[in-house]
């Protein structure tokens, strides 16, 4: 489809050069000093193409992102070279000039849509108020115009949903919702930046979909930045590798895909590669019994769960929000006690709540948080938050403790010199080993994970991924791992529990569940997870229509 | 019912709820002042059996659950009581009831804090807004310096200080009056002119709240992701903040401003004595050293219940401006 209503303004031809930044660098504010966020990259980008930007975090995309509109958050700023937007100097305009541009010629498409709506205006105010703002048309026709990008959204109710405030929508709808406010005053840039990481597998393909269409309809350039290589893929023509700040390769999609030159790029999917072969396991530790549960008297959340979780074997709970796994981990350690229902832990009934519960029963499970930081008191040397359970539990001190200290920091693969540091001071994934090592020092039975990898980086998530399993090969630990990647499962898991909306839709052994016949949801859970493949998405949307 | 609604209802209903136990605190702590208005009016020479006549016709002589509950049955029905001075057992009986004796005053007290809060409210929010709009500029670094520093001091130094500079021929030509002893019958005109500098101490001094809690409301809120968004969206920094970081720090502010309200009215005695100024203040004062107990039970019902409607207003402004609340899934 060709560019059309774009208010008569010269958009010029497909293939001219739009966006063109040489040699910029960024710096930012920390810790009293500046340092590099970006070292010299240079992008091209030219009008109605679009450019994946991806690395792991801290590699300075979104950073780079909002330098191609002459912004640098605060605290941070843009130090040196060239940024040149349609034949206008961005690093020479002024504040004022720079505003002109924004939200008319170029927008931006921030991550999460719930925190970047304002709560106190109506999403339709919200879509049109820089098109209104800049002049570009009336609000009666700007109106006009984004229910029918509403619609072309594949929003439910395009007429209306715009007289609604933001918590009254879902997070897939916001996010589009806002791809539509990126659209309304008709760019010629949008910068994506991370739009669909918030969102379930199964939200993300509709969002995918919608952003794609929308982009090609009005041959609008966009950057998009992501981590995630199998979602850029279905969505740019060009993808940019940064590490660093720095740019690690450039290529086509294809070519980037079927032959990445750098180790670097290829190391960004060999998470995807990490598979554990399935071994089935008699012997049950743990199970859950028709368990009900609900949070006060009215959201029940959990509808008749049963689980099998066999001794020295990993189960992974897959579903997207909502659909009660987290709730079933805390019915499992007794922080929510189930309304009916009861787990039994080899063999005899658990007490329902955690303070009926033996310190031996205690011991024997244990749970890792997906959010290392806030599983970790800040103040406590990491010494001191490994022999919490090694006192609490073995009444450990002295000499026999620090040994034991020592031994567990081992098997994290951490030397003895992280005893005296504090969280601040590790990384992401040094600090989930860390909370392993803790969980480790009851010497439990089961350890259950709670997306413990999904705020990590695609390669830190593979050395925990394999550190975990390393330590189920040594000791015999059962896992309960409940994530939202599939990819992950494959690594990890010998049996999956599939959940939707508070109940169990499928378990099995991962071959069976992985392999076809699937029930509805399995299936469109499962379809819904990026492949490497550009063509995914085109064949998916085939497919399903 | 809209939720909404409910919670308000809610609201009112603990708000009556506290008013009724600080009623039962009023009363008791006034029972618990030492002597009584029989030995005070009457003096230490005065014969037991005077004063115990005394006593009786002032109902004293009832255990005090009965007194609570003739006090608290009286004002259900309106009626604030008739104070004990100027008895019958004191001579001719010239006593005046409760609310004759008070009710002027307490238009005096909200005429001061009315006009207070008219110039001290717009003032605040708009040095708290601009501060945040210019934030670590000479301006903001100015207006918190001086903000703070006007509330560093106590009321009345304040209130010196100003007669020492507006009335006391410092600056020539500036003789503002040191009295604001208004009476009913002065002409507007006069009354405001009278009551500048009291109006002057107590805006400095509450003026440095607001301000600081409306900048580092909106200041709080300019690190959202929304604040970011509407910038990339090319919104001025003018708009930005009127429009997308005010609407959603009315909560804090409101807080704030009824706390402050509720300052002017009730904690201002000691304005009140260095103006001279007839206020509820003073009446409070001179009824609990006289042990002039429904005047002063009175007064105290009365401050209770400021405060209570001043922070249920700001709770209501809270819940009205916060659209998850107003308008439900």
């Amino acid at each position: 489809m060709s560019s059309n209503s774009n208010g008569g303004r010269d958009r010029g031809d497909k293939g001219d050069i739009l966006l063109e930044m040489r040699n910029v660098e960024i710096d930012g504010f920390s810790d009293e000093r500046w340092h590099d966020i970006i070292r010299g990259v240079d992008l091209t980008l030219r009008r109605g193409e679009v450019m994946g930007l991806i690395g792991e975090s801290g590699a300075g995309k979104s950073t780079l992102g909002l330098a191609a509109m002459g912004f640098a958050r605060p605290g941070c700023r843009i130090k040196g070279g060239s940024i040149n937007f349609n034949g206008m100097d961005l690093r020479g305009a002024n504040e004022s000039e720079l505003r002109k541009l924004w939200g008319s010629r170029i927008a931006y498409v921030a991550q999460s849509a719930a925190a970047s709506f304002n709560p106190a205006h109506k999403l339709i105010d919200q879509t049109i108020e820089a098109t209104i703002g800049h002049n570009i048309t009336g609000e009666s026709a700007a109106k006009a115009d984004a229910v029918e990008l509403f619609g072309a959204l594949q929003l439910p109710d395009p007429d209306n949903i715009g007289s609604r405030y933001p918590h009254q929508v879902s997070g897939g709808q916001l996010q589009r919702v806002m791809t539509a406010m990126a659209m309304s005053p008709r760019p010629d840039l949008i910068i994506f930046d991370e739009p669909t990481t918030a969102l379930d597998v199964t939200t993300q393909v509709e969002v995918l979909v919608a952003m794609r269409e929308i982009v090609e309809r009005f041959n609008t350039a966009a950057i998009y930045i992501t981590h995630d290589l199998a979602v850029v893929a279905q969505m740019a023509d060009v993808i940019k590798v940064l590490r660093y700040g720095e740019e690690v390769e450039e290529a086509e999609t294809r070519a980037m895909l079927e032959e990445p030159k750098e180790d670097y790029t290829k190391s960004l999917w060999s998470v995807r590669a990490l598979q554990k072969p399935e071994d089935k396991g008699d012997d049950i530790a743990l199970s859950i019994r028709h368990v009900d549960a609900a949070y006060g008297r009215s959201l029940k959340v959990l509808h008749d769960v049963s689980i099998d979780i066999p001794r020295g074997r990993t189960v992974a709970v897959v579903g997207e929000s909502g659909s009660g796994k987290s709730t079933t981990a805390r019915v499992i350690t007794g922080l929510l006690p189930p309304m009916t229902g009861e787990v039994q832990f080899n063999g005899e009934a658990l007490p329902a709540a955690l303070k009926d519960r033996t310190k031996d029963q205690l011991r024997r499970i244990q749970m890792i948080y997906q959010m290392a930081d806030t599983a970790m008191n800040p103040k406590q040397t990491v010494g001191e938050i490994i022999s919490r359970p090694l006192e609490f539990y073995h009444d450990m001190r002295g000499a026999q403790k620090e040994k034991r200290l020592t031994e567990l920091l081992e098997m994290i693969e951490l030397d003895a010199s992280f005893m005296d540091r504090l969280p601040s001071e590790l990384s992401g994934g040094q600090k989930q080993r860390i909370c392993i090592a803790r969980a480790l020092a009851a010497e439990p039975d089961i350890i259950i994970c709670d997306e413990v990898t999904s705020a990590l980086d695609q390669i830190v998530q593979e050395g925990i991924l394999k550190l975990l399993l390393r330590l189920q090969k040594e000791f015999g630990i059962t896992y309960l791992f409940i994530t939202h990647d599939i990819a992950v499962v494959t690594a990890i898991s010998d049996e999956i529990v599939v959940m939707f909306q508070g109940e169990v839709v499928e378990q099995g052994l991962k071959s069976e569940i992985l392999e076809p016949p699937f029930p509805d949801y399995t299936k469109l859970l499962l379809s819904s997870v990026p492949e490497m493949d550009p063509d995914w998405l085109t064949d998916l949307v085939a497919n399903r229509s | 019912m809209h939720p909404i609604l409910s919670t308000v209802l809610q609201r009112l209903g603990l708000g009556i709820l506290t008013l009724f136990l600080v009623s039962i605190i009023i009363f008791s702590s006034i029972a618990l002042l030492p002597g009584d208005f029989g030995e005070q009016v009457l003096g230490q020479s005065a014969l037991p059996e005077t004063v115990d006549a005394f006593r009786r016709e002032l109902g004293l002589d009832k255990p005090a659950w009965l007194r609570y509950l003739d006090w608290i049955g009286a004002i259900l029905q309106g009626d604030l009581g008739t104070s004990f001075s100027g008895r019958a057992s004191s001579g001719n009986d010239s006593s005046r009831t409760v609310w004759e004796l008070i009710s002027p005053r307490l238009s005096n007290t909200l005429f001061l804090a009315g006009v207070t809060a008219i110039i001290a409210v717009p003032l605040s929010l708009f040095l708290g807004i601009t501060a945040a709009l210019k934030r670590n500029s000479i301006y903001d670094r100015a207006v918190n310096a001086v903000t703070l520093t006007t509330i560093s001091f106590p009321e009345f130094f304040i209130a010196y200080m100003l007669i020492v500079l507006l009335a006391g021929g410092v600056i020539p030509g500036v003789a503002l009056p040191t009295l604001a002893n208004i009476t009913e019958s002065m002409p507007l005109g006069e009354r405001l002119f009278k009551i500048t500098l009291p109006v002057i101490t107590m805006t400095l001094v509450i003026v440095a709240y607001m301000m600081r809690m409306t900048r580092a409301a909106i200041i709080n809120l300019l690190a959202s992701p929304y604040i970011e968004m509407a910038q990339l969206k090319g919104a001025s920094k003018t708009r930005v903040i009127l429009k997308h970081a005010l609407p959603n720090a009315w909560a804090p502010i409101a807080t704030v401003i009824a706390f402050n309200l509720a300052y002017l009215v009730v904690g201002v005695v000691v304005v009140e004595v260095v103006f001279v100024y007839p206020g509820v203040g003073q009446l409070m004062v001179d009824s609990v050293s006289s042990r002039d107990i429904p005047v002063a039970q009175a007064c105290a019902l009365f401050f209770a219940a400021t405060y209570i409607i001043l922070n249920l207003l700001a709770d209501l402004i809270g819940i009205i401006t916060n659209p998850r609340l107003l308008h439900p899934r």
